[in-house]
């Protein structure tokens, strides 16, 4: 009995099945973020699991796991500089109020 | 990674339940400041599943970046975003909250069978073959992957200067200030008046 990759993938699923229904139904601005957050974690869990079973000579799974936790950093900083100024125009952090492009 | 196999597998069990528990914990608690502490939970129990899988610069990465970076521009996004206010009732969002139930769950289930059904074509040779996996990084980075490494300076700096611009508060375009103190370098922003703390916000609305 030992780690199989079969268990890291499903972890990894359930992971961005729980990320997506917290992007989908939060109400919250801020949480929708840190369900983005998830869904990229769980990628990276792919991405590495990956590169433990089937590649660990040249773990390049490990170098795009590295490129991925970069982007998530930029993304969570730029994100959440567009939460605080709509934040500053509505005076809301409700997503169902973020409608100014919709009507 | 030199642990027995029961002990790897032992603390995978337990290190996946954690992971599982504390992101149900991020999407379904209320407040939103649990819902961030907890996300470094989950930040932190997918750093003992890297150190698993032979990734160990990789999780001194995740912890470095991610609760040490992102948890706490999210606990400061949080403090300055964060007014108690409840959000008006929406007539039929049960109806939204169970259908995107479903559809995860559907999701998971397809996502699960693909997994278990897959011959995945294993690699004969054991995954502890690198005994020192940042030279092997370093070693990557530094010939073919050069290119997206230092197209990713250069992102990290546009997104640090991006979020400073979007940030900040409104410009005064074609004011000219005589301070002495105000450089060139300075942008001239519009006051704001500070907005007063806790029960009188919210009053306020």
């Amino acid at each position: 009995m030992e780690i199989k990759l079969e268990y890291c993938l499903l972890l990894a699923a359930a992971l961005f099945c729980i990320g997506v229904y917290g992007l989908v139904t939060s109400r919250n601005a801020v949480r929708v973020l840190m369900s983005i957050e998830l869904l990229l974690n769980a990628v990276n869990l792919n991405l590495l699991s990956f590169s433990n079973f089937l590649d660990p000579g040249a773990i390049k799974g490990q170098v795009f796991a590295l490129f991925v936790i970069a982007i998530a950093a930029s993304e969570a900083a730029v994100g959440l500089a567009i939460i605080l100024a709509i934040y500053r125009n509505r005076e809301t952090t409700d997503m169902e109020q973020f409608n100014l492009l919709k009507w | 990674m030199n642990l027995a196999e029961g002990v790897q597998i032992v603390s995978f069990g337990i290190l996946a339940a954690l992971v599982i528990a504390t992101a149900l914990g991020v999407v379904l608690l209320s407040n939103i400041v649990y819902s961030a502490f907890l996300l470094g939970g989950v930040f932190i129990s997918i750093a003992g599943i890297y150190l698993l899988l032979n990734a160990d610069f990789i999780s001194a990465a995740q912890i470095l970046v991610y609760v040490g970076a992102i948890n706490v521009l999210i606990l400061f996004a949080i403090m300055l975003v964060n007014k108690r206010e409840d959000f008006t009732v929406i007539p039929k969002r049960w109806i939204r909250k169970a259908a995107t139930g479903v559809v995860c769950v559907g999701l998971f289930l397809l996502l699960a069978t693909m997994i278990l059904i897959t011959p995945w074509s294993l690699s004969a040779t054991s995954p502890a073959v690198i005994d020192n996996t940042l030279i092997e990084l370093g070693k990557h980075f530094f010939s073919d992957f050069l290119l997206p490494f230092e197209l990713a300076s250069v992102l990290l700096l546009m997104a640090m200067v991006g979020a400073i611009i979007l940030a900040r508060r409104d410009l005064i375009p074609d004011v000219q200030y005589e301070d002495p103190s105000v450089t060139a370098l300075t942008l001239p922003e519009r006051p704001r008046e500070l907005t007063s703390v806790g029960t009188e916000s919210s009053k306020l609305q």
